[in-house]
């Protein structure tokens, strides 16, 4: 079965203002506001600039950022929050 | 309804009409100075209304009405029928105002520039901004800071200033030669009495103000001063926003702009004197 792909909503549908440890993130189509931490923010700005699979996100991110022990588990868990919120959607 | 009062604090008209004459004299006394809605049209509509033809006269009780109503909103005494008027139409605007972003906030302006205070009943909104009203400040309200999603700036809603419990006799002491309102005795937010905020703050009441400090008081504890983290003040600012969801993205522009521009402060404070101490230094500091 091929990988599930994951995006970014479009960017029109959303305004990210980073506050500090928080972002807080209006979400156009839903009139929500989230407040959200790391690593959100960060699956956000890669997801805005590409379609990516769960490993191929994990991989991004631990190129990017240090992920300590990070699991494919716990950023599933992260995905399927944003997708529940329509800040990430499945392709 | 058999009596009717029409009066315009800051941007929002209200209509109160009443099945009984003596809230309406109380009203018509203490906003005496205020104008009639633009042209004639409030902006709200109040009822103060007898839930029963004879509990007009049988021990009366006023059951509040208007655009907006609490389901379980408990009747009030007739005696306190001014405390009625008042909580309904900072009803209306609490539920109805989509033209402001609202906070639960008093403000004073000086310079232009405005101190908005915001916390929790009780942490002394009303009893600081009355005091720092009679200390040379402009009064721009007690209860709701009104801030313009186009501008920035802030509105005044400079409504009676509902002063309580203790408040009252510091307050009492503090401007003597204030007029005041009935003391309320035993309201459900105990005893109440009303301050007619004075001749300048409703001659100005048009006048915006740039928000120059947000403070977060806090009564009852030792002097102490705290920096909040902008995601500390945005949390705390949409919970104490009335209508900030209602206004969608134009509230959220509002409030991030709040946040990011204002400087804020949380202070801990044992009596007013030292309030305004603080109050004071932190805007000489600015």
């Amino acid at each position: 079965m091929a990988e599930r792909l994951y995006r970014a909503a479009a960017a029109d549908a959303l305004r990210i203002v980073p506050l500090d440890d928080f972002t807080v993130i209006f979400h156009r189509p839903s009139g929500l506001t989230h407040l959200v931490t790391a690593p959100a923010p960060e699956i956000l700005a890669l997801l805005s600039e590409d379609v990516l699979t769960r490993n191929a996100l994990l991989a991004c991110l631990g190129a990017q950022f240090d992920l300590g022990d990070a699991s494919a588990e716990a950023l599933d868990a992260r995905l399927g929050e944003l997708v529940a919120t329509g800040l990430v959607e499945t392709a | 309804m058999r009596h009717i009062f029409q009066v315009r604090i800051g941007p929002a008209g209200f209509r109160v009409g009443s099945d009984w004459r003596a809230p309406i004299a109380e009203l018509e006394r203490l906003y005496a100075g205020y104008p009639a809605p633009e042209n004639g049209v409030p902006d709200f509509t109040v009822r103060l209304f007898a839930a029963r033809p004879w509990r007009r006269w049988l021990r009366p009780a006023v059951t509040l009405g208007g655009d907006f109503v609490l389901p379980d909103a408990a009747p009030l005494p007739l005696s306190q029928g001014l405390l009625a008027a008042e909580m309904a139409m900072n009803l209306q605007m609490a539920l109805g105002q989509r033209r402001y972003l609202l906070l639960h906030a008093s403000a004073v302006e000086r310079e232009g520039r405005a101190v908005l205070m915001t916390g929790l009943s009780g942490a002394g909104k009303s009893t600081l901004a009355a005091l720092l009203g009679a200390r040379g400040w402009r009064l721009m309200g007690d209860e709701f800071a009104l801030i313009d999603p186009a501008t920035g700036m802030v509105h005044a809603f400079p409504r009676l200033v509902s002063l309580k419990n203790a408040a009252i006799g510091v307050v009492g002491d503090a401007v003597p030669q204030a007029r005041f309102g009935p003391l309320l005795a035993g309201t459900p937010k105990g005893d109440i009495r009303h301050l007619v905020p004075d001749p300048q703050a409703v001659a100005r009441m048009d006048e915006p103000a740039q928000p120059a400090l947000l403070l977060f008081p806090r009564f009852g504890f030792a002097i102490a001063q705290r920096d909040l983290g902008p995601s500390e003040i945005f949390v705390r600012l949409t919970q104490a926003s009335t209508n900030y969801v209602a206004l969608g993205e134009r509230g959220f522009d509002a409030m991030t702009r709040v946040v990011r521009d204002v400087p804020a402060r949380a202070i801990d404070y044992p009596n007013a004197e030292a309030a305004i101490q603080q109050v004071e230094a932190l805007w000489n500091a600015l």
